[in-house]
């Protein structure tokens, strides 16, 4: 079950937030206006699938930069398990530590799921004046891939889209 | 339903030939595990469904999972040039514990490949071949490996001999029936 919060709808704007990508760093969402984002809300660091989510998006950073686009991923783990997970994986794009208060900006896009108390496999792309483009939510255990993310990126208007 | 794109064609690595009746298309890193349990429930399907089926391989590899497994796929495209790419294929699933640069110089020599045709592998001239197939995987919907298509569709069931076997054998019924 997700929270009640709705999932921001496409044209609305992305909720705005700011969270850990490493114990003393933060990123927020309103800092990277100008190019388009692509969130991954995922369930957990050291989930014991081959080829998982994370992986996968970490061998298409050179296809999502050709659209000039920000791969973020967010879970509930702390800064401590996201640093060890990424160097073990070998991950170059920052995952945020949605840890205090947990879930907070899961919530805040409709995709906490409860009792389990973790994010969904969710996908959005925002666009680079921070609208929401395309959102998907995968059904439970299922890798979502990236094909979705590719073609969402493809369809951004250039003005909204990839800027040089 | 995720469909295979682009379909099969020419330039991929085919078994049998492309206007069988069964076209099985598996996504796959040499490097990957659950390919390596996948390998000989292919060929147990191969054995079994003989000229109906086609069996295509395309590449896979999670580069920063599985270091090992770009230049072990890329050796297969080496393997490929001197018409080897399917005995180098079943060699490196059978030696899946075995793939680091050494031990794939010593698979290189084991099925004839010189020197030269080696060192092409670790000057990484197929890297824009296996990085094509990636990215077809990726626009089919591929999200781990190994995956499977069957007749241009994802499939999502079962990977055991058995059960594609018997999957294979109701479809080919099917058309059959329908002529």
């Amino acid at each position: 079950m997700s929270e009640a919060n709705p999932m921001p709808a496409v044209g609305e704007p992305a909720p705005d937030f700011t969270l850990h990508s490493t114990p003393d760093q933060t990123i927020s969402l309103s800092q990277l206006r100008g190019h388009p984002v692509v969130l991954a809300f995922y369930p957990a660091d050291w989930s014991p699938v081959c080829g998982d989510q994370m992986s996968l998006y970490n061998e298409l950073l050179s296809e999502f930069r050709n659209f000039h686009a920000t791969v973020i991923g967010i879970s509930v783990d702390g800064a401590w398990c996201h640093a060890a997970f990424a160097q073990d994986r070998k991950l170059h794009f920052p995952l945020l530590a949605d840890f205090e208060p947990k879930g907070a900006v899961s919530r805040l896009y409709g995709v906490y799921q409860l009792p389990e108390g973790i994010s969904e496999r969710a996908l959005f792309v925002i666009d680079a004046e921070g609208i929401v483009r395309w959102s998907y939510v995968s059904p439970s255990g299922i890798n979502p891939g990236a094909d979705g993310i590719l073609e969402a990126l493809e369809k951004l208007p250039t003005s909204t889209g990839a800027k040089a | 339903m995720s469909q295979l794109k682009p379909d099969v064609g020419p330039t991929d690595h085919a078994q049998g030939s492309l206007e069988a009746p069964l076209v099985l298309v598996e996504y796959g890193d040499f490097q990957c595990p659950y390919c390596g349990e996948q390998y000989p429930e292919i060929k147990a399907v191969q054995e079994a469904m003989g000229d109906d089926l086609c069996f295509v391989f395309r590449h896979f590899p999670l580069a920063e999972a599985h270091p090992h497994a770009e230049h072990a796929a890329e050796l297969t495209e080496a393997a490929d040039t001197v018409g080897k790419f399917w005995e180098m294929h079943d060699r490196l699933y059978e030696h899946q514990s075995a793939l680091d640069d050494r031990s794939l110089a010593s698979h290189a020599q084991a099925l004839g490949l010189d020197e030269a045709l080696f060192q092409t592998v670790l000057d990484e001239e197929y890297e824009g071949r296996v990085r094509h197939d990636f990215l077809t995987g990726v626009r089919s919907g591929v999200n781990g490996t190994p995956s499977l298509f069957i007749n241009g569709e994802r499939y999502d069931g079962p990977r055991d001999a058995g059960s594609l076997i018997e999957l294979l054998k109701a479809m080919r019924e099917l058309q059959l029936q329908q002529g």
